[in-house]
Parts: structure tokens; sequence; C-alpha cells
């Protein structure tokens, strides 16, 4: 047991030594969730638009002035002709133009047709279809005013009940995700790199010679960055609450009990990657591709699962951190208990013990 | 120049011995596009709606059917009970829940105005806010098609009318992979270019060699022009692969000149590289450098506009970005293959960039010391 200890002291030396990767390691997250608290976000607002206004009457100047004044939409300027447009739109910078037919007034007033087109920039379509939506929203709206009704007859009215987040804030997801990919980082990437770059520089045969059983190596091996995610996690939960006010509706020791539950996994599957992998740099690759990617772009943290095709679907439910997100998801917004994220414990469980058991058959004591 | 030339041709001979090198340069961008360009979309489709008809109208049938039509949503459960559908949203099996409540027509017809209530799992806000937009736009033409089917409002020519007409210029199909496309080639250039050179240094100074290279008469800023260069051919034979996959797999209109994306990319990967280098002259080990690397690669992501509109950022963050070479490119990428802008629209970000460039490698130059 003291000899185990005075390992894992060794271990926690190499860490402490590398103050650059620590600095890394605990302000990536703290970073990474400030900005998608604040910076990352799809609302919109402030989009800069062009007006090509063809009949110049006190109408279309009362609709263009609406729309400035709604806070969705900067009048960038007004344009002569229609030749114009398309130069307007290279830079980028212009997301939609208002385009109103001549005689908008006379038209609105006596019939014949009042014109109004909205030529939206669908290079991204999300951001062009909530443009339209929200112009045709603010035209509508003058228009029913000027009609001095308040409501149309005949309306449905929808209510709408946004659950478990209904500020619709990015860091709902994020908090989850972010934990995820941080523990993925400091324990699946980190345990491989450090296991392999014993190898790579020879101390490895130090450590097998020497009377600790290769069990207790790899375990000391692997406790130090056990307690590095673990702290890691905390951290970023504790920021969601107490920063962006992110509720947990569950309990708090079921969610750190998952948290180190997949940290456990993840370290498996670090060791994993150690015994196959020769070199600390094909221990990087294969974690950055293998891992880190995989991690990102299919665990529905950032973009959501159900569109891709199925071989990508299929494919993300060999990710360990898709059920982990699942499970603190569940846990922090919508309080579920043990009852309802059993099976997603289930099944980090069995990967943790595939990955282990793979790992003890793979293990060499001698090196070639 | 004569020493520089013996510097990339060590790296190249160093490059093509290298067995894992050769695929992941051929093969990686191609596969990485291909996998990112259908993973990395905020495409929203096949979205589950549970429907909860109190009413069993025939106006309530209708809306079931219009939302049926609708290529973004699908109903997959209708069994009237609240619980049972609101334990369907706790489990992620639905997105949205539509109660059409009981007496949906008869108030609509007897007193002129009726309900709907829709709850929406919200906890991807992005998902949830075009969910809303969706269905508020079935909604409202499937009333607008009562209404006008009543009797109620008059046709679009009479007084009092607005007819308002809708485009989709540069992408009128909506299609998402067209926008990503061109951001995702960035991205895979920005990552060869980063994560090559700046586990590269480390790395002679990790097994070294450095000390090799330190004791020739090599000067330091020929040591970082000669350590640029095999990785900026690199990178811009990588940018040449993953366009040409582009247009072959998802039709990627090139209404610009591509001939502009190149030359914005020669100086786009100055920069880069530039910051790898510096990645590399400052770290001691490759862990180190590939974890700061790493990092660099994230934030500039994050912040280039990829995926989330830059002006939908704070002020400050917007400030942030002015700083981040990726979102120059993401930028110019977008601008010139989609909406076929020409030099006059990108030159302000060519003398950004330059400047730029020139800023980080005298940097890098000026960190690297033949010393140990």
């Amino acid at each position: 047991m003291i000899i185990f200890l005075m390992f894992v002291k060794k271990e926690f030396y190499h860490i402490f030594r590398d103050q650059r990767t620590l600095i890394i390691l605990f302000g990536m997250p703290v970073l990474q969730v400030i900005l998608f608290g604040f910076a990352i976000t799809n609302e919109i607002k402030d989009a800069s638009i062009v007006v090509l206004d063809q009949s110049n009457d006190a109408s279309t100047r009362q609709i263009t002035q609406k729309l400035v004044s709604s806070g969705y939409f900067h009048l960038d300027r007004n344009l002569q002709s229609s030749q114009e447009l398309e130069g307007a739109f290279s830079t980028g910078k212009i997301k939609m133009a208002v385009v109103y037919g001549p005689g908008f007034a006379d038209a609105f007033r006596r019939g014949g047709g009042a014109k109004v087109q909205l030529i939206a920039d669908a290079s991204d379509p999300n951001t062009a279809n909530v443009l339209t939506s929200y112009a045709t929203a603010i035209i509508r709206g003058w228009q029913a005013e000027r009609l001095g009704i308040t409501q149309l007859p005949l309306t449905i009215k929808t209510d709408y009940q946004m659950t478990y987040n209904p500020e619709l804030k990015g860091v709902f997801l994020f908090v989850p995700g972010v934990m995820a990919m941080i523990l993925m980082m400091v324990s699946a990437m980190m345990t491989s790199i450090a296991v392999t770059k014993e190898k790579e520089i020879g101390t490895m045969e130090v450590l097998l010679v020497s009377p600790l059983s290769p069990s207790i190596i790899i375990i000391g091996k692997v406790v130090p960055y056990l307690a590095l995610g673990v702290i890691n996690a905390a951290v970023i939960v504790a920021m969601g609450v107490f920063v962006f006010g992110i509720p947990i509706y569950g309990s708090a020791v079921l969610l750190m009990a998952e948290a180190l539950l997949f940290v456990v996994t993840t370290l498996s599957l670090g060791i994993l990657i150690s015994t196959i992998a020769e070199s600390q740099q094909t221990a990087m690759l294969f974690s950055l591709t293998g891992l880190m990617m995989p991690t990102i772009l299919l665990s529905g943290h950032i973009f959501p699962v159900e569109n891709m095709p199925w071989v990508l679907q299929w494919l993300s439910n060999i990710i360990p951190a898709k059920w982990f997100i699942i499970i603190v998801k569940n846990i922090m917004l919508k309080g579920s208990g043990f009852q309802d994220i059993w099976k997603e414990t289930l099944v980090l469980l069995g990967m943790a013990a595939g990955f282990i058991g793979v790992s003890i058959y793979r293990f060499k004591i001698r090196l070639e | 120049m004569r020493r520089i030339w013996f510097l990339v041709q060590k790296e190249f001979i160093q490059i093509a011995r290298n067995k894992a090198m050769l695929p992941s340069i051929f093969l990686m961008p191609v596969i990485q596009l291909l996998v990112l360009a259908h993973a990395a979309t905020f495409e929203i489709r096949n979205l589950n709606i549970y429907l909860i008809d109190h009413d069993g109208s025939q106006a309530a049938h209708r809306l079931a059917g219009k939302l049926e039509a609708s290529p973004n949503f699908q109903i997959v459960g209708t069994y009237p009970s609240t619980e049972r559908a609101n334990d369907e949203l706790k489990h992620d099996k639905v997105d949205v829940i539509l109660e059409i409540p009981e007496g949906f027509e008869r108030n609509l017809i007897r007193l002129g105005k009726t309900a709907l209530h829709l709850k929406v799992n919200a906890i991807n806000g992005v998902k949830a806010g075009v969910t809303m937009n969706y269905m508020n736009a079935i909604i409202l033409d499937f009333n607008q098609g009562l209404r006008i089917e009543l009797g109620a409002v008059a046709g679009a020519l009479s007084p009092g009318q607005i007819d308002i007409t809708y485009s989709n210029w540069f992408n009128p199909s909506l299609n998402y992979k067209t926008f990503m496309v061109p951001g995702i080639l960035v991205m895979l250039v920005t990552m060869i270019g980063l994560l090559l050179t700046g586990m590269n240094i480390v790395r002679e100074k990790e097994i070294g060699t450095i000390e090799q290279i330190n004791v020739t008469p090599l000067r330091k800023i020929e040591f970082v022009i000669g350590k640029i260069i095999p990785f900026w051919l690199i990178g811009l034979f990588e940018l040449a692969v993953g366009l040409g996959a582009g247009v072959l797999a998802f039709d990627i209109p090139i209404v610009g000149n591509p001939v502009l994306v190149f030359l914005f990319a020669m100086v786009f990967l100055f920069v880069v590289m530039g910051i790898g280098i510096f990645i590399s002259t400052t770290t001691d080990t490759q862990q180190q450098a590939l974890f700061l690397a790493w990092f660099c690669m994230a934030m500039f992501t994050l912040m280039s506009g990829l995926f989330t509109p830059i002006e939908s950022m704070p002020d400050w963050a917007q400030r942030i970005t002015d700083f981040n070479p990726v979102s120059y490119f993401v930028r110019v990428n977008r601008t010139v293959l989609l909406k076929g802008a020409g030099w006059a629209e990108v030159k302000d970000e060519f003398a950004i960039l330059g400047m730029y460039a020139i800023a980080i490698n005298a940097l890098a130059v000026w960190n690297y010391r033949k010393k140990v």
C-alpha cells in the first residue's frame, strides 16, 4: 500500500511539473463554458438589411421604421435600383433585402396588390428562415395596426411552452457536452499518452522489473487522472450552476457518481489505447481522430444526431460520451432518478468492463 | 536559399518515410469532409411530434394531415394521454407535444378564436427555436387557409392586403451542406496546418535532433521558412483535394473564382503555420504542443462564425473574432464560392491577414532560440 501511494505520488509529480498542460486542462473547460454561455448563440439581433423602396411613400417608410426598431434588423443602406441588389450581398454582411413594389401605399388603400419581397441570403439556411419569419410577423403587425384590427378573424392562437430550458440558452446543452469532452481528454488522452511515454523513453521497463505488480502500476498511473477528471467535472458543473443558473433538479450525488463512472470508462479506454500504441505520437493521433472528433461530432452536444445519415447515427451508439451526456442532461435538467437512467448507466459499465478486459488480455509484461 | 531548399528536402523525406503520414494527408481530408459535412450540421429535419387530439373534429384532422405532409415533422404518438406524452418527451422519444384542446373547431367557428398548446423540449435551444419557427409557419398557413375558405378574409388583390413574396438567394433549396462545406474546408486546412507544424519542431527537440540543426549555419529565419514550406504545400494540396471532393460529392456551386480562394489560402496558411511554429518553439514536449494546438483549434473554430453567426455574438466577442484568422477565411471562402465575390470585396481581408502573417512569423522567428 505504501509503495502504491509512493507510486501515485510520482505520477502527481509528473503532472504538476508540467504547468502549461495543467493550465490548459483547467483553463480550457472554463473558457469554453464562458464562450458558449455568452458568445456562441444562434439568436439573431441587429442583422444588417438593405431596403429597395420603389414607392418611397409614408407606408413603406413606416414599415422600414418598424423593422429597424424591432431590434432584429439594422438598416445598412437604401438601394436605388434593383441592379444593386446582387452586389449588396457579396460582402456577406447583408443578410436580407426588403423590396417594396411601386405604388405600395396606393395599392394598399385601393386594392391591386401591395407588394413586398423579402430576399434572404440563404447561404445560411437557418438564419434565412428566422429572418424572413421575423420580418413577415412585423409586416403583418403593421398591416393589422393600419386596418385597425387587433385580431384577425378566426385566429388560432398557439401557446408555446419551452420545457427544461425556457430561455433557450445554449449552455444548457453545452455544459454536459463540455464535461464529456474534457473528461475524455483528461482521462483517455492523457493516460494513453502518459503510459506510452514511459514505454517510449524506456522507463516502463524499469517499472516492470520492480516488485510492483503490473496491475498496481496501471492503477497507480491512472489514479491521479481520475482525481483531475473528477475535479474538472465538478468545476464545470459549478460554473454552469453559479454563473449561468443551470438548475440541478436531480440528485447531485448521483450526478457525481455517474461522472466518476464515466471517468473510469474513459480511463480504461485510455489504457486500452496505450496497450495498442507504441509511441506518444500514435497515441495522440489515435486519441484525437478516434476519440475527440467523434465525441464532438457524434455525441449530440453540438450537432443534433437525429438528422445524420443512419451510418453515423449507428456509430454514435459506440461513443461513451453519448450515453454520459444523456445521463447528465436527464439528472440536471429533467430531474431524473436512477430508475430513468439505469440503462445508460449499464451501457457505460459494460463499456468500461469491456475495455478493461481487452486491456488485461493485451497487456504485455515483457517488452520486445 | 540553397540551405532552405535542403531543409525542405529533409522534411519531405521524413514525411514520405512516415507510413502513417501519407494516408493521413491524402485520405483523411476526404473522409473528414464526407463525415463532417453530414455530421456538422444544424439542419433540422425529422422532428418527432406527439399529437394529443382531444377534439377529434375535422379541422383537427386536417391540421394533423398538414403536419404529416411536412418534410420536417412526423407524428409518432397519438394516444390521448398527457402523462404518456410527457413521459415520451422526458425520454427524448419525441421533440414536440402538440395538444389540440376539446372544442378546437367549435370555438374557432363560434367565438372566432381558438387555442393550441405546444410543448417543446428546449434543452437544445437552437433546435427548439427552429422547431418553433417550423410549427408557426405550418399553423399560420393552416389558419390562413381556413380563413380564405370560410370567406373571412379577402384575396391578396383587395384593399388592405399585402402580398409578401420570398426569395432565397445563393442557396434556393436551403441546403445546409452548401453552407457548411466551404467552412469545413477551412477547418480541415487549419487543423492540418496547426497540428503538423505545432508538433514538428518540438519533436526535434524531444528526440534531440534540434541540436544538430542548431550547429548548422542555417539562420533562424531560414529555419522557420524551411519548416513552413513543406506543410504549406501540403495544406494547399489538401484544399484542392477537399474542394474537388466537395464539388463532386455535395454539388457545391463555385460561383466565384477559385483562384482567389487559393491565393487567400496561401496567405492564411502562413498565419496558421506561424502560430503552429510559435507553439512549437514555446513548448518542451509534444504533449504540451498538442494540447496548445488543440486548444487554439477549438477556440478558433468556435469563434469563427463557422457554426453560429458572428453577428449574434455580443460586442466584446465580436472584437475577439477580429483576431481570429479562421473567421476571415471562413467568410472569404463562403462569399467567394457561394456568392461570387471578387477581389474588391475581399481585399481588406487580404490586407489584414497579410499583416497578421508577417507579425506572427516574426514572433516565431524571434522566439526560436538556437541555444538549449
